[in-house]
């Protein structure tokens, strides 16, 4: 029987390790797969790699995993917050290296990773510093950037609801990069509010099939990261 | 004294009521973070807009009552904002095909400089004690299909924003349609700058004085 349930946070990240590629979903605080990120912490792997839209906000996920060092860069669009000291701080001192990219090519690169196609060429960025050093192509008589495909090793993703075979819906605006993140990596870990019977998401609602999930871990509430932020917790509690 | 002077024109609402106004039935349209915001409420009365939010809804509706905030339900400000009957939900790379692809009808978004071929330079003063962050507003001007920029006609310290070169790096060349300024709508055109309209009791040589690009008027 296919059965992808987990039952707790440490053996959903077991097999982390020194050196991963890793895709955070979320934008803000909808949709950031807290406890699985402390988890992460919790585990001890180092020197990540994380692609995710922002660099954290607060100290908690994604801002606390950057605090405590494991991560050696980061891939986004968008590293400020008006709660984010952490990034910034580490980033100034030269301990932390940034990719930026535009947002709409960061989501395309992620999609084309999961799909399949090694690169593509998009006329965001051209004439602009983003592009400087990369590949330009005139098609139709218009500028192009070459841009390659993201790939990670682990996805972090929350959702709404989700089956034993990782079926997954999301809840509103916490979808953002998730869907495509899920695709993009070997193993894609998901917390999700909801484990449903198969059959309890309507097949035409499925909005990540399971074909795309390795793990779901049941998280009934999670934590909101702006109100951990506006309580000033800091993780480890 | 440039200060007191600039004080003739348009305040932030009322620019904001201008760009509304230009706004027609049926648009889907991009609101950028901040400024560009106010036009939303503008929007003259019995007039359908259909709002997308980068970061996956379209049908975007108003600002949530105090009490009643989804921070599972933000705009790309991440703001707690509403959804209309009728709105829908989808994932960055599906919102960045709608603005890519060419479907978004109309994007306002803030400027720090642009020029008179109507590059946008918004994201960065290419000063380095700031992290940089460039967000959605690249995909945008080169992918909606009319780019309306929303700011004041000059900096702070009195220094014209609207420019022969911009001096801070692009956002994107050649992509700005309209600028929409405390002074004055200017539109961006094959045949260089052309003012549409002047705020009150703005003279076209004061918005000149105020210009480094050259600007002509509406022949009518």
């Amino acid at each position: 029987m296919i059965n992808k349930i987990v039952g707790n946070l440490t053996d959903a990240v077991s097999d982390f390790f020194d050196g991963a590629i890793l895709m955070i979903g979320g934008f803000g605080d909808a949709g950031s797969p807290i406890e699985l990120i402390h988890a992460v912490i919790d585990h001890g792997a180092k020197d990540l790699t994380v692609i995710s839209n922002n660099a954290g906000s607060g100290h908690v996920g994604l801002a606390a995993l950057i605090e405590h060092k494991r991560v050696k860069k980061i891939i986004c669009s968008f590293p400020k917050t008006a709660n984010s000291k952490v990034f910034p701080d580490l980033f100034f001192k030269g301990e932390i290296e940034l990719e930026l990219n535009p947002q709409g090519t960061l989501a395309e690169r992620i999609r084309a990773g999961g799909a399949g196609i090694p690169a593509f060429y998009t006329p965001t960025s051209v004439n602009t510093p983003l592009a400087a050093g990369k590949e330009i192509r005139i098609i139709n008589g218009k500028e192009n950037v070459l841009e390659f495909a993201l790939k990670a090793d682990f996805t972090l993703v929350k959702c709404k609801s989700a089956d034993r075979y990782g079926n997954l819906i999301y809840n509103k605006t916490a979808r953002n990069f998730a869907p495509i993140m899920c695709m993009a990596s070997k193993t894609t870990i998901v917390q999700t509010q909801k484990i449903v019977e198969p059959g309890g998401i309507n097949p035409e609602c499925v909005v990540t099939p399971g074909i795309f999930v390795s793990r779901v871990i049941e998280i009934p509430n999670p934590a909101s990261e702006t109100n951990l932020v506006l309580e000033n917790k800091k993780y480890p509690w | 004294m440039v200060k007191e002077e600039l004080k003739l024109g348009w305040n932030n609402n009322q620019i904001a009521q201008k760009i509304a106004f230009d706004i027609p039935e049926g648009a889907y349209v991009n609101l950028g973070i901040g400024l560009p915001e106010l036009v939303a409420s503008y929007i003259p009365e019995g007039r359908e807009v259909i709002y997308h939010t980068e970061n996956g809804l379209l049908g975007m509706g108003k600002i949530p009552e105090v009490g009643k905030e989804d921070y599972e339900l933000i705009n790309a400000g991440k703001k707690p904002v509403t959804a209309i009957p009728g709105a829908c939900y989808f994932h960055h790379a599906d919102s960045f095909a709608m603005i890519r692809g060419g479907h978004i009808d109309i994007c306002v978004l803030g400027g720090f400089q642009v020029s008179e071929e109507g590059d946008l330079a918004n994201w960065s003063t290419g000063e380095t004690d700031s992290v940089p962050a460039v967000g959605g507003a690249m995909d945008l001007v080169s992918g909606v299909k009319t780019i309306f920029v929303i700011m004041q006609h000059t900096a702070k310290d009195g220094k014209p924003k609207i420019l022969k070169k911009c001096s801070y790096p692009l956002t994107g060349k050649s992509v700005v349609d309209r600028i929409y300024t405390n002074l004055a709508i200017i539109d961006v055109t094959k045949n260089g700058l052309i003012v549409r309209e002047l705020a009150p009791n703005v003279t076209f040589e004061f918005l000149q004085q105020n210009t480094e690009a050259q600007l002509s008027q509406l022949t009518k």
